[in-house]
């Protein structure tokens, strides 16, 4: 039976708009290194350059946050899901360089 | 590429920013196809001061993504209010933005509203891109 990863909206354009992915694999590392490889755009908003998951990305397998078991290495069984969950994060400090250029901050 | 706002939302937006002010505000933009039908007001539930930072926690994202299934509408991204602040992202923005979504962002100044404007991060997570918004 294999594993199904849910796709939040901002990363459906990347998996051909499906909402839901089947993978496969033994842990949630693996899991996610499969859909990354089915759907190569997914990546770059998934991990950081050295590799590591974003830290606005959560995982939860079936209901929990995977910070709360093993992270990538907690082990799954067949039949478990694992869903992508967004924290949307921003704020006013710090222009970017474009917005410095454009004479943001006033 | 553009964002268009159904009337009303624009001034859900900045009634929103005068709200919270000197806080920052946060919440959904539902729509289809480019088009902001409705807004949806979400706690900013930052700690790390919400006069400079705005945080949309998981569940209150899952409570987004559902809504929109609920009405019918595609969840088109986020707004946030830059208290004292131009209408423009920041790097901490650009850091934490997501692919696909709208980020319009208003300025509320000595909590007047001014400006709003609208960012779509760039495919390469360089930098966002400014996209038209217009008002129905």
């Amino acid at each position: 039976m294999p594993n199904t990863i849910h796709i939040p909206t901002p990363l459906r354009p990347f998996t051909d708009k499906k909402e839901s992915v089947e993978v496969s694999g033994a842990t949630v590392g693996e899991l996610l290194k499969d859909l990354t490889t089915r759907h190569d755009g997914l990546k770059k908003h998934l991990y950081t350059d050295d590799g590591r998951l974003r830290n606005f990305v959560n995982v939860y397998l079936n209901d929990e946050d995977i910070r709360y078991l093993q992270k990538e290495q907690t082990p799954v069984k067949p039949g478990d899901s694992l869903s992508i969950v967004p924290s949307v994060a921003g704020g006013a400090i710090s222009p970017t360089p474009q917005a410095e250029a454009e004479g943001g901050l006033s | 590429m553009g964002l268009l706002l159904e009337a009303g939302v624009a001034d859900a937006i900045r009634a929103h920013g005068v709200e919270t002010y000197p806080n920052e505000c946060c919440g959904a933009l539902y729509g289809r196809d480019g088009v902001v039908m409705a807004t949806f007001a979400l706690p900013n539930t930052t700690e790390e001061g919400p006069r400079r930072r705005f945080l949309v926690r998981p569940q209150d994202y899952r409570d987004a993504e559902t809504r929109a299934t609920a009405m019918g509408a595609d969840l088109l991204g986020f707004y946030h209010s830059h208290p004292d602040h131009p209408a423009r992202p920041s790097q901490y923005d650009l850091d934490h933005a997501w692919p696909f979504f709208s980020y319009v962002i208003v300025s509320v100044k000595a909590g007047v509203p001014e400006d709003m404007t609208s960012w779509r991060l760039q495919d390469d997570r360089s930098a966002f891109d400014q996209e038209n918004l217009t008002h129905a």
